[in-house]
This record gives structure tokens, sequence and C-alpha cells, in this order.
């Protein structure tokens, strides 16, 4: 069976290949059903791979099927290969299984769509790309597949290409996106020179005996292109601007699936991570710095999806915080039930603006509570989730993160005081969100008013499914008494590492039920508080915003990123290149090499030209010079 | 003694007729000293053993190639050229130098061949009856059967092409 | 008689035609230069089935034939037809060969 991985990419691939060759000659519905039949065909494969892998010893969990070579020249060669552990397993089941679950809400959302089939070959081409990265057997294979999500992303963010607005979106998530790229190309490249290869297990397993500053180093770089794909500081500013895109793709790409590739490589690596506690730390503090950040934008924000954007940014932050204390296993594990319930709150953030007309605004909403009921409800799913709320399934990850970021060897107490104070916040702006769209009274427009209406099965069935996911989706990972998410990933992590040096270095059982119940406390705070604001006394926020005007204003703009970036890099860059690049470099240099090189060519030919001469006998001539020349070579050669 | 004296004359008349063929001013004779030449090759081909293809190299060139040269010569009412050859020195000198190297090359090519045994030829199966009629015609008849008709083929297209491109109320003005 | 000498007298003839080509402006003539050419090649053919003591040589030399008396049949046509459009047989004045 181990030979059959590579059916798991081909039935997405295959998928974008008909609807993208064929896509116009297809109705909606045979498109639909296509596309996300060929996911389904995958997610099946990968569970009967998941079981089979199940099946095998905990350190023997391992499928490789090569294809064939790649490239080889000299010492290098790098096979087209795939991998199946149980970190790629995981993956696997999340980007087929939630990816499943968006292209089937696809088909209601983008009902009537002129791209329709245009939409849906992207997204299968986005998981065909998505599956090679977490497929991959080598940083080739996975820099392929990393680079393919970043075209689909793009793709699928200027989607309505016709909007200018989008298409800029578009193009500034793949101009930031390239500025991590190349930091992880860099480190590609430096994982060749010192390791001579780009196997995982080869890289892997020789990493220890690496001078640590080159560890350091080559962490360092692959951090930077976690930070462009994973929208941490500095490079988170292309996501809020990426919500141009289809709510699925949101929901797909740009919270449940892609942007978490940053998180899955550095666990993949996690190897060379833990040999370098500079590059550790750096993880943790800018996953950390991130988090708290996107929460205090995501607070003032008024765009529902902008909210859910940032608040993505802010749980990717907490992934990075996991992975950069030690604790991957438990990363993962957020990585899982947050896929689970962001791309749930999108999907239902969808479903209200296909109620509403495409509103965004979420001071235009209120009162939509009892008008979608089947949305409010699992809305509200996802908002307990992502508060971490007993039982659902935010609750055993976040904690688990916020525990590991003490008690890990590598954590620290302000890890864990800063990291709850950002569960407060998560769960105040989410409750904000959720009070102030479903609660109160409505503010929709007159007009919009009239159309509002759930939506259609098709859309709210996968809302179901993925509010039962996030309900029960954390039960597979309880601590001390049922961690069987953790037990099967950790092989993964430990195979080249000490397991001893992760032992928790200091706590116990009786403080981690404490933590555990004053993260709750503190989820609960928030609720309560945004109840309290946007329910009770509405007149609260305004007041509050304006006797603190300056930080509002503050985060109201998102910190000015967006305009220091403007000023420091855009701008200065701009006016190079205009200066320089263009009008120098591009004009004289470029063009003039190419009009030189047609006016050599012009003036040869111009030469050239005579010996077309219409005289048969010069022509002769030549055929003779040329058997002179042929019998040259038969004597002399 | 007789095979030698017979080749150098025949060598000397071929190579002679041909400088005469390509120097002389009148075109109806330039055609005749083709025929000496052509004669003189007929020459080799019986010394070599070639009996039946001399006969027919006769038939065929002088019979009919060399009738039909003098046919177009005297029916285009060819005289006397005052400008024989290409007008301009430079490629006379050109056409020369390019003469004298190519000849150069080939004799080179013979003695690198065979006289300093460069080359290496086994010798073919059938020693005897050379280039009689009995043997040339098998070979025709059973080998080179299918090329052999092709070649009528061809012929018959060359009659038919001849006829039409020589029609004279076959212009495309008309 | 070695099979040289009948070589040498073939190349010495083929270059005399070749000179012809290219030197001759009467396209009749280079029309005989390339019989001649034909010709020295034939002769070529001819001695080496003597080499060797093989007839397919021989065989060759009726090919070669067949292919010059119907190139001679067409090309004198064409000579023909040219001249009544142009009055004349000259090579360099007949340049429709150009770009």
């Amino acid at each position: 069976m181990q030979d059959y991985i590579w059916l798991i990419p081909f039935f997405p691939l295959l998928g974008f290949l008909i609807n993208g060759l064929l896509g116009k000659y297809l109705s909606e519905k045979v498109i639909g059903i296509l596309g996300s039949a060929m996911v389904f065909l995958s997610f099946s494969t990968a569970v009967v791979l998941f079981f089979q892998l199940t099946q095998l010893d905990p350190e023997n969990r391992l499928f490789i099927n090569t294809l064939y070579t790649w490239m080889a020249t000299g010492s290098f060669s790098a096979d087209v290969a795939f991998r199946f552990d149980a970190l790629s397993a995981v993956m696997v089941l999340v980007v087929t299984g939630v990816g499943f679950l968006i292209h089937v809400y696809s088909i209601g959302y983008m009902h009537g769509d002129r791209g329709f089939a245009r939409f849906f070959s992207f997204l299968n081409l986005f998981t065909f790309a998505m599956l090679l990265l977490v497929l991959g057997n080598n940083f080739l294979i996975m820099f392929l597949g990393w680079e393919g999500v970043g075209l689909c992303s793009y793709l699928l963010i200027g989607f309505w290409y016709e909007n200018p607005e989008y298409a800029y979106a578009g193009n500034k998530a793949f101009i930031v996106n390239r500025i991590g790229d190349f930091g992880f190309l860099i480190g590609i490249f430096m994982i060749f020179g010192y390791f001579g290869s780009l196997n995982f297990d080869t890289v892997l397993s020789a990493a220890g005996m690496q001078p640590e500053w080159v560890i350091t180093t080559i962490c360092l770089l692959l951090f930077v292109g976690a930070t462009g794909k994973s929208a941490q500081i500095p490079l988170y500013v292309w996501l809020p601007d990426a919500m141009a895109g289809p709510t699925p793709v949101s929901a797909l790409i740009h919270a449940a699936t892609m942007v978490t590739a940053g998180v899955y490589m550095i666990c993949r690596t996690s190897a060379m991570y833990v040999l370098s506690e500079v590059a550790l730390s750096v993880v943790a503090i800018i996953g950390l710095l991130t988090a708290l950040m996107a929460a205090t934008i995501a607070i003032t924000s008024k765009d529902i999806k902008k909210v859910l954007a940032y608040s993505t940014v802010s749980q990717l932050g907490y992934m990075f915080l996991a992975a950069g204390v030690g604790a991957f296993a438990t990363a993962i594990f957020h990585l899982m039930t947050h896929a689970f319930f962001k791309a749930l709150m999108f999907l239902a953030a969808g479903s209200v603006m296909h109620a509403l007309s495409n509103e965004t605004n979420i001071d235009k909403m209120g009162g939509l509570k009892n008008k979608i009921g089947t949305t409010y409800r699992t809305f509200w799913v996802g908002g307990l989730a992502i508060s971490g709320i007993l039982p659902f399934a935010g609750f055993f990850s976040k904690d688990e993160i916020l525990w590991k970021a003490f008690s890990s060897p590598f954590g620290s107490t302000v890890f864990w005081a800063v990291g709850t104070l950002i569960a407060g916040l998560t769960a105040f702006y989410m409750w904000r969100m959720i009070y102030t769209v479903f609660y109160g009274e409505s503010r929709v427009d007159k007009e919009v008013a009239l159309h509002i209406h759930e939506s259609p099965k098709v859309m709210t069935v996968p809302l179901i499914v993925l509010a039962a996911l996030s309900t029960v989706g954390g039960l597979v990972n309880i601590p001390h008494y049922f961690p069987m998410f953790e037990h099967f990933l950790d092989p993964v992590f430990m195979k080249y590492i000490n397991p001893a040096a992760f032992e928790a270095s200091h706590g116990s059982f009786g403080l981690e039920l404490t933590f555990a119940a004053i993260s709750l406390v503190v989820a609960f705070t928030g609720i309560w508080l945004a109840k309290v604001m946007y329910v009770q006394r509405r007149e609260l926020p305004d007041k509050i915003a304006s006797s603190v005007k300056g930080l509002y204003t503050l985060l109201f703009n998102k910190y000015y990123v967006d305009e220091l970036y403007d000023k420091i890099i855009v701008k200065p860059f701009v006016k190079v290149s205009d200066a320089f690049f263009y009008a120098f470099f591009d004009v004289k240099i470029i063009d003039g090499i190419v009009n030189g090189s047609a006016k050599i060519m012009d003036s040869i030919a111009g030469v050239l030209r005579r010996s077309h001469s219409g005289v048969v006998q010069f022509y002769a001539l030549s055929l003779v010079v040329g058997a002179i020349a042929l019998f040259g070579y038969l004597i002399f050669g | 003694m007789l095979e030698t004296v017979l080749f150098f004359a025949l060598a000397l008349l071929a190579v002679t007729a041909a400088i005469g063929m390509i120097v002389h001013r009148s075109p109806v004779y330039s055609v005749l000293m083709l025929i000496i030449t052509l004669f003189s090759i007929a020459g080799f081909y019986v010394l070599l053993n070639a009996p039946f293809v001399a006969a027919v190299h006769m038939i065929v060139y002088a019979g009919a190639i060399i009738v039909l040269f003098l046919f177009v010569v005297m029916l285009l009412d060819l005289r006397h050229e005052s400008d024989r050859f290409t007008l301009t020195k430079f490629s006379r000198v050109l056409a020369f130098i390019a003469f004298l190297v190519f000849l150069g090359e080939a004799i080179l090519l013979v003695k690198v061949a065979f006289i300093d045994g460069g080359l290496d030829i086994g010798l073919g199966g059938q020693v005897s009856q050379l280039g009689d009629t009995p043997s040339i015609g098998k070979l025709l008849f059973t080998a080179y059967l299918l090329p052999f008709e092709i070649a009528s083929v061809l012929l018959l297209v060359a009659i038919i092409g001849a006829v039409i491109l020589a029609k004279q109320n076959l212009k495309p003005s008309q | 008689m070695p099979i040289e000498y009948y070589l040498i007298v073939a190349a010495i003839l083929f270059s005399i035609g070749v000179l012809g080509v290219l030197t001759r402006r009467n396209a009749i003539i280079v029309f005989l230069c390339i019989e001649l050419m034909l010709n020295a090649v034939n002769l070529t053919l001819v001695a080496f089935s003597n080499h060797v003591q093989n007839l397919d040589g021989q065989v060759f030399v009726f090919f070669v034939m067949i292919v010059a008396a119907a190139e001679v049949a067409v090309g004198l046509a064409l000579i023909v037809a040219i001249f009544r459009q142009k009055e004349t047989v000259y090579v360099d004045e007949i340049n429709l060969m150009k770009w």
C-alpha cells in the first residue's frame, strides 16, 4: 500500500487538469462534484494509509514512496519521493479532510460565479501543492509545494481580479511571501552546502555533527520562510489583505492549511531546531509577539473577515510559541484543532456574508441570531472552541500550549503569562464579534434585510460537521489520561533527539490543573466583558475608545505597520526603481542590448543578403567550398 | 603493357577533350569534345572488365543524350560566344582556386586511401565472369528489381515533364 | 592497372566539370559539365566494382545513367522554355533565384 502514496496528491492534480482544461464545457454541478470527489478520494487514500500506519510499531511508522529520480548531477541527487509518517499523516488528513468540507461548501458559496470552474481548478491545484508540501521526503519537494501553495494563494486572493484592490492584495501576498521564500531558499542552499543532501532523514540525522552557528543560521533562515508563509512578524501584513479572496479560500488557505505550512516545516526540521537554543527562542518570542499584536488589532477591527484574519495570525503565533518551547506535538495539535474551528468560523462568516449580500462590516449586522439559526449555532461553537472553553477542541490544545510554555525547559513564566493574557483577548474579541453580529438590534441596511436567508444545505452541512469536529476534536489528546495524539506524533520528533531533554523541568500535575482553571477563568472573563460591552451597555465601547483615544487609534490603524513598510521599504524602492532601474538600467542597458542585438543582426543580414544574388554559379561555388571542407575533414580530420 | 599504353592514351584523350569542352567558344564543338571524353570513358569501362556497361554507356550518352544536346544547341542557334566565361575576374579567379584545391584534395584522398594503404576494402564474392550481360541482367531483375521498375516510372515522368515544359502554347499569360 | 589511376583520372575529369560549372555562362555548357561530372563518378563506380569484384557498382552506373537521361530531358526542356521567355541562355542573366 505504501506504493500508492502518490495517489494522494495525484487525485487533486487530476481534478485540476480536468476542471482547468475542460471546465468551460462542464456544468457547475459536474465541476463541483468532480473537484470535491477528487479531494475526497485523496482523503480516503490517506485514511487507509493512516490505519496501515497505526498497525506498525511506533518507532517504525514510516512509509516512503520513491517515484523517480528528479535530478542527479554530480554529488547531488533528488528523488521525487513521498514520506508518510505520523506528522505527514496528521497534516494530510487535516488538509484533505477540512479541504473536502470546504470544497463542498464552495459548491454553494460560489454558485453562479463566472469563474466557477477556474475556482475549483485552483482549489484542487492548491490541494495538490499542499499535499506535495506535507508529503515530500526532501526539502526540494517541500519547496516545490511551498511555492505551489504560494502561487495558488496569489491566484485565489486575486480571484476577482477585475477589482484592482483585490488584485493588489494578491500581489502584496505574493511579494511578501517571496521575501520569506528567499530566506527559505537560502536556508535550503545552506543545508545542501553543509550536509550535501536534501533528504530529510539524511539531514536530520546528521544535524548534531554540524557546528552550532551553522544550525542556528539555517534554522533562522528557514524561520524567515515560515514568517512569510505563516504570517508572523514582520511579514504578517499580507494575511489580513488576503481576505480579498472568496471566503472558502480564506478558510482553506488562509486559516486551515497553507498558513500552517511554516509550523509544519519547523516541526519537520525539529531535530535541527532543538540543537539551537537561539533559534528556538527567536521562534517562541516572535510567535508570542505576533499573537499579542494580532489579538490587540483584532479588538478594534470592524470587518468580520479581518477579525478572523488577525485571529488566525494570533493563533499561528500560538503554534510558533509551542514550537519555540520544543512542544512540537502540541503545535501540531493546535494546528489541527485550529484548522477545525477557524475553518468553521470562516465558513460561518461566509454564510453570514452570503445572507447579507456580501456585507462584511460588523457595524451593519446585528440581531441575526434567529434569522440564520444554523450559522449562528455553528459560529457559537467556533467561538467557544477558539476561546478555549472546556470541553471544546481549543481548550485542550491552547491549554497544552500554555502549560508547555511554562513547564518546558525552554519555557518561562513570562511566556505563560502573556499567553494567558492573549487567550483572554481572544475570547474578548471573538465574542465581541459574535455579540455584535448576532445579538442586539438589527443594523442591517433595509434593502439587504429583505433578502436575509439561511444558506443552502450544501453550505450548512460542512458547517455542522466542522462544528462537531471543533467540539470533540480536542478529545484525542487529554494530557495524563488520554495523550493519544502526542504518543502518535512523538516518535517523529524524538527520532533524532534525546527525549530526556524534553521532560518538563518544573511544574506538577496540581499546578497544571490550576493553570487550566486560570485560563478558563480568563476566557470566561473575556466573554463576559464582551457581553457587558456589546450587549448590555452598548455605549461603553465608544466611551472607552474615546478615553484612550491614542491607543484606540493606534490599534484601529493596525499599529501603522502598513504605512511604515510603505514609507521605509516600498516608497524608496519605487523611487530607486524609477530613477535607476527603469530610467537607466531598463531603458539604456536592457533595451540597449535588445535593440542593439537586433541592429547587429540587421547589419549582418544586410551584408549576407547580397549573397542571395540569384547568380547560380555563386551558389555552386559555395557548394564546392563545402565539398572542399568535407574532403579536408576526411583527409586531415 | 598494352593495357598501360591504352590507359594512358585514353586518359590523355579524355582530359584533353574535357578541357577543350570547357574552353571552346562554340557550343557545338563543346558538345563534340564531350563525345570524345565519353568515348574514352567507354574505353576505360572495357579496360575495367565492364563491356556491357561500356556498350550501354555509348548507346545512352552518345546515342541519346549528346544528340539531344546537339539538337538544342542547333535549335537555339547558338554560335561563337564572345564572353563565354563569367564576367568578373574575381569570380573566375575564385573558381579556379576552388578547382585547384578541390582537385588537390581529391588526389590526396586517393593517395591517403590507396597508396598509403589507409583504406581497407574487402574483396567481394564474385570473381569470374565480371560485367557480362547475363550476370548484370540477373542482378537487375532480382536484387534491384524494384529500383529498376521505379527508374522506368522516373523516365516516364521525365518524358511527360519535358513535353509539357517545351510546349510553346502553354505560357501562363495565354 | 591499379585502381588509383582510374580514380585520379576520374578526379581530374570531375574537377574540370566543376571548373566548367563555376565559370561558363552558357547554361548548356554548364549542363555538359554536369554530365561530365556524372560520368566521372560512374568511372569511379566501375573502377571500384572491378577492384572489389562486385557487380553492384555496375548496376549503380545504370541507375545514374537513367537519372542523367531524365535530368537532361527535363533540363534541356527548361532551357528551351527559358530561352523562349528571356531570349538568353546565359546563367548570369537568368537571376530569378534572387532573395
